[in-house]
């Protein structure tokens, strides 16, 4: 008898647990519930996201989520972070383990499609390169032929990989490892010769975690673009549409020169209907999201805008200038929907 | 005997509650329920998450199998590139996976055996240094021995353009072990075809001596005969193929080492740190088999004048396996199963492959799924074998 009931009530349970998988589509029901928004964010990659000495996370993907969280919850503290590696990102963010997955991830055409995940912005323009230790003697990656290269697996990286060495009629041997650190660790103890992964990420690894930077070069090749941005699950297209707007007034406020600093200024004073209607003086894009009318203003007072995170992240860390991720305005990509 | 009959008149009425209050159709029914309720589960569940994938747009189905993988793996039995399948580089990794599983098994048995033996010395220093290690590795996790040995290999050793050659041809760098083989050849294939059928000699000259020493009580020296076989076969087939000489060296070119045959650092890691953790155990069921041998059987082993090495070979081992066997079909489990952990050090097992695969495809239950079976078909494979073994081995009452 025991075992019977045991039984009923283990399919019970388990009908219970998969009937809340199918109501898909609420998560922005589930962020307001919980009061927080789970944001899945790299290991470990400064500039883009990493914890500080105190714990704290920190970098232009931990921003998205910090700005996403300040638009609809009023906080941007409101996030709680989940490390994830390259391999398990996506299905974290499919299960609904995470709300948003702000990871340097390449947007690409099988991902958008076949994932059931939508790209919702480019935060960071990048394109493929290699590093190297200088006493290779390598000044180009036409010679890297035979080389073993160390590369995280899952990734866009490790099929660009294949897809290079295969156009220029080389060989090399792969050495995959999951973990970024396991993987660096393994690069910089001479198992592989090179290490590959977007530009942005080298310039992170080579300034970060080699003991000594200048023994280390960057290869004057970039091989692939890799549209970098935050990603969500398909299914709640109002979710999506705060993520996206949250990113998009970051770049909108740098256009307008709205900064961190003048914010408040430029709420109270400010006579740009632009600006007027980013930070809610004049009504209506806050109740077109769904959001309050401060949503904008509370991402630039607590988050700063897309220009001040960038040189607080990215340039102050991996010492890179905007190049691509400048504004359109300064001969960039960058370049924000508008706010209206 | 007869069967008890129904008195005369006592007409037993066959009413439903009646029926259902009889043991035996009981015991069928909860059965049946049971089943039906599990069954119900599966259903709900599979169903259920197809309903979720559709809605969140999530392809499924294992059509993925037959694209092209277009990700190199860098340790392949077979033949790989970038353009193969999917199915392909499952393939690869899971072959990989039985590699090391195989040397795995046979390595533990060989040094748990050892040590086991070892334990039981009647040397002090081999006694303790024995125990030493067992209880040094047991208590260790195995996955931060991998790391351990991962860490130690490539750092322990100089790049390929400084390679340590203990040996003429060995060469040992950061990037693992090279050392030379033969070229390919039409030989060594009959190289292997002779060692098949010296195989064969064996096993039946073995049959004849068995038969010959019940008969007569005259041995056969087994081992020498076999060995001679053996040998024999195999170099008469070398020379009829023509007798090769031609050896692939390994040496530096560009930046790594290229021909002879390689051994990455991620394969001994792995192999290293599950054979020594797994060897541990091997060794306390080794020594546990041993410690369950009556003594007596050492006394009349001594009365018959048998020597002690022997004893210990024909005598007590024999009967130690039967206690053995069991427990150590788990450890050769076990070891297949944490061959997983390979995925940690960039070993490219099965589950390494299967994480890009799944990454690179978003098809993760699909993947999972495959790996999953594939590892319970590998592990019943295993218990079948050792099932097999110990019918074998078990005591032939008479």
């Amino acid at each position: 008898m025991k075992i019977q009931t045991i039984l009923a009530a283990g399919a019970m349970t388990v009908a219970a647990v998969a009937a809340q998988n199918a109501q898909a589509g609420a998560v922005l029901d589930g962020i307001k519930d919980k009061g927080f928004v789970q944001c899945g964010v790299n290991t470990g990659l400064p500039g883009f996201s990493a914890a500080n000495a105190e714990g704290k996370w920190e970098g232009i993907d931990v921003d998205v989520c910090r700005a996403t969280a300040a638009a609809l919850l009023g906080d941007a503290n409101a996030v709680q972070y989940t490390p994830l590696t390259a391999a398990q990102r996506f299905t974290a963010l499919q299960s609904g383990e995470i709300d948003i997955l702000s990871r340097n991830t390449t947007a690409t055409t099988t991902r958008d499609a076949k994932l059931g995940l939508t790209f919702v912005g480019v935060n960071y323009y990048d394109g493929q390169g290699f590093l190297i230790p200088k006493g290779l003697g390598v000044s180009s990656a036409t010679e890297l032929d035979g080389a073993t290269v160390c590369v995280e697996p899952g990734t866009t990286t490790e099929l660009n990989l294949a897809d290079y060495f295969r156009a220029k009629g080389m060989s090399f041997e792969p050495v995959v490892i999951e973990n970024i650190n396991e993987a660096t660790a393994a690069f910089f103890s001479g198992r592989c010769d090179v290490y590959t992964t977007d530009a942005s990420g080298l310039a992170s690894i080579r300034t970060q975690m080699a003991e000594n930077p200048a023994d280390y070069v960057i290869l004057p090749e970039i091989i692939s673009k890799e549209p970098l941005g935050p990603v969500v699950a398909q299914g709640d297209e109002q979710w999506s549409d705060i993520v996206r707007w949250a990113f998009t007034a970051m770049v909108e406020a740098e256009e307008y020169g709205v900064t961190m600093e003048n914010v408040d200024d430029m709420k109270a004073n400010s006579t740009n209907p632009g600006i007027q209607r980013l930070l809610g003086v004049t009504p209506g894009m806050g109740e077109a999201l769904g959001l309050d009318e401060a949503w904008a203003y509370n991402i630039i007072k607590q988050v700063g805008n897309y220009g001040e995170s960038y040189e607080k992240n990215v340039t102050a860390k991996l010492g890179l200038e905007r190049g691509l991720n400048a504004l359109w305005t300064d001969g960039g990509l960058q370049y924000a929907w508008p706010v209206r | 005997m007869s069967k008890p009959q129904n008195a005369p008149g006592d007409v037993r009425s066959k009413g439903l509650v009646d029926y259902l209050n009889d043991e035996n159709v009981r015991a069928v029914l909860y059965q049946i329920i049971a089943i039906g309720l599990i069954v119900l589960a599966g259903w709900y569940l599979v169903s259920n998450t197809l309903y979720n994938l559709e809605q969140q747009n999530i392809s499924t189905g294992y059509g993925f199998l037959d694209l092209e993988a277009s990700f190199e793996i860098s340790e392949t039995m077979i033949d790989y590139s970038a353009q193969s399948s999917y199915a392909t580089a499952l393939m690869v990794g899971l072959l990989n996976t039985v590699k090391v599983s195989l040397l795995g098994i046979i390595l533990c048995t060989i040094i748990g055996t050892i040590f086991g033996i070892a334990r039981l010395s009647s040397n002090w220093i081999v006694r303790k240094l024995a125990t030493v290690y067992v209880e040094t590795f047991r208590n260790i996790p195995v996955l931060l021995q991998l790391f351990f040995w991962y860490a130690l290999i490539p750092g322990a050793f100089p790049h390929p353009r400084d390679a340590l050659e203990p040996i003429p041809g060995v060469l040992l760098t950061s990037r693992g072990m090279y050392m030379p083989v033969p070229e390919p050849d039409a030989a060594y294939t009959l190289m292997a075809i002779a060692a098949v059928i010296a195989c064969a000699v064996i096993y039946f000259v073995k049959k004849w001596a068995k038969k010959r020493q019940d008969a007569t009580g005259q041995p056969f020296p087994m081992f020498l005969a076999g060995l001679g076989i053996f040998v024999g076969f195999v170099l008469l087939a070398y020379l009829v193929g023509g007798a090769p000489t031609e050896l692939s060296m390994p040496a530096l070119k560009g930046f790594n080492i290229r021909g002879g045959y390689n051994i990455s650092p991620e394969f001994m890691a792995v192999l290293i740190g599950l054979t020594v953790y797994t060897s541990t155990y091997v060794a306390e069921v080794v020594r546990s088999g041993i410690q369950a041998v009556p003594n007596g059987q050492w006394e009349a082993a001594d009365s018959l004048g048998i020597r002690r090495s022997v004893a210990l070979r024909k005598v007590i081992l024999p009967q130690s396996m039967r206690v053995a066997i069991p427990p150590l079909t788990n450890q050769y489990l076990n070891l297949t199963k944490n061959s997983s952990l390979a995925v940690a050090v960039g070993y490219p097992d099965l589950v390494s492959v299967s994480n890009t695969t799944m990454n690179q495809t978003g098809q993760a239950i699909e993947a999972i799924s495959i790996f999953m079976s594939i590892y319970l078909g590998l592990s019943l494979l295993t218990s079948l074998f050792m099932n097999w073994f110990n019918k074998k081995m078990a005591l032939v009452e008479r």
